[in-house]
């Protein structure tokens, strides 16, 4: 079966396509920060080191970002579906959290080396 | 359309509706945004197989839209139409060659399903960082993409729609 050939080859190319985009897009370290991005300009950074909890005001509404431990999250927020607080804790660069409806990224400059994304057997 | 048409697009309508309502009771602890299995477009596929082109879209359509409006809300629809247009238009172009089966098809449909709406995610951000999702959502798109449409195989060769 041809086919059956040709779906493996196209899974397995995607599947490496996958590979290729998780190492071009590694991000590259430098001290350990919390860039925190609205519309895509960024408006303010904070030092992981210091611990503190910041109210950002963003897209007509507010997330509040909290960094402890070297860790940063956003732990409040109006916006509707939650997914930036449900994210969780990011300490590892190239970690993001995203708020779409207030078009907020809050993401990790520096840091420990990001942890392994996905594995397939 | 005939009486026997719309009672098919219906019953095809609800079943993708009720597939998508099953997999939102299903949580992914942990799972990054845009991953999920995409049971709804199980129905999809099949349609695309048994029916053809048209119908697969219009099906697909109105699935997102009612899926969106029911269990989502506008950035939900955004998205979810984003992802469908270009899972579709992969899909056809890929069954076209008729180098594929359903289950190739289906698993680059997957991953145009995720890149659209990686690419809607960048365009309301105005940022290029959504795109730091997009090893996580290909690899789950194909294993999801996938899967379906190794169960769709299985559909479309036994049921007569």
């Amino acid at each position: 079966m041809g086919r059956r050939r040709n779906d493996l080859l196209l899974i397995l190319g995607l599947l490496a396509a996958a590979g290729l985009c998780a190492l071009l897009l590694r991000p590259r370290g430098g001290g350990a920060w919390a860039v925190v991005e609205v519309d895509g300009a960024e408006t303010a950074r904070y030092s992981l080191a210091q611990d503190r909890t910041v109210r950002l005001e963003a897209g007509g509404g507010y997330n509040v970002l909290s960094i402890s431990g070297r860790r940063a999250a956003v732990t409040e927020a109006d916006c509707g579906d939650h997914t930036c607080v449900s994210t969780g804790w990011i300490d590892r660069r190239g970690e993001a959290i995203i708020c779409l409806p207030h078009r907020l990224v809050v993401r990790v400059e520096g840091g420990p080396a990001p942890a392994v994304d996905a594995s397939v057997n | 359309m005939n009486s026997r048409e719309i009672a098919r697009y219906a019953l095809l309508t609800a079943l993708a509706l009720a597939l998508s309502w099953l997999e939102s009771l299903i949580p992914l602890p942990g799972a990054p945004p845009g991953v999920k299995l995409g049971l709804g477009n199980l129905v999809v596929i099949v349609a695309l197989y048994r029916l053809g082109p048209g119908p697969a879209a219009g099906l697909s359509l109105v699935r997102v839209l009612l899926t969106s409006l029911t269990f989502g809300n506008a950035y939900a629809l955004a998205y979810s139409l984003a992802g469908a247009a270009v899972s579709l238009a992969v899909m056809l172009g890929l069954k076209r060659t008729g180098r594929f089966s359903i289950l190739g098809v289906s698993a680059a449909g997957g991953v145009g399903h995720n890149i659209g709406q990686i690419l809607v995610a960048m365009a309301v951000l105005r940022s290029g960082y959504a795109a730091g999702y997009l090893p996580v959502l290909l690899v789950s798109g194909v294993s999801a993409g996938a899967a379906v449409g190794a169960a769709g195989g299985v559909v479309a060769r036994r049921v007569r729609l």
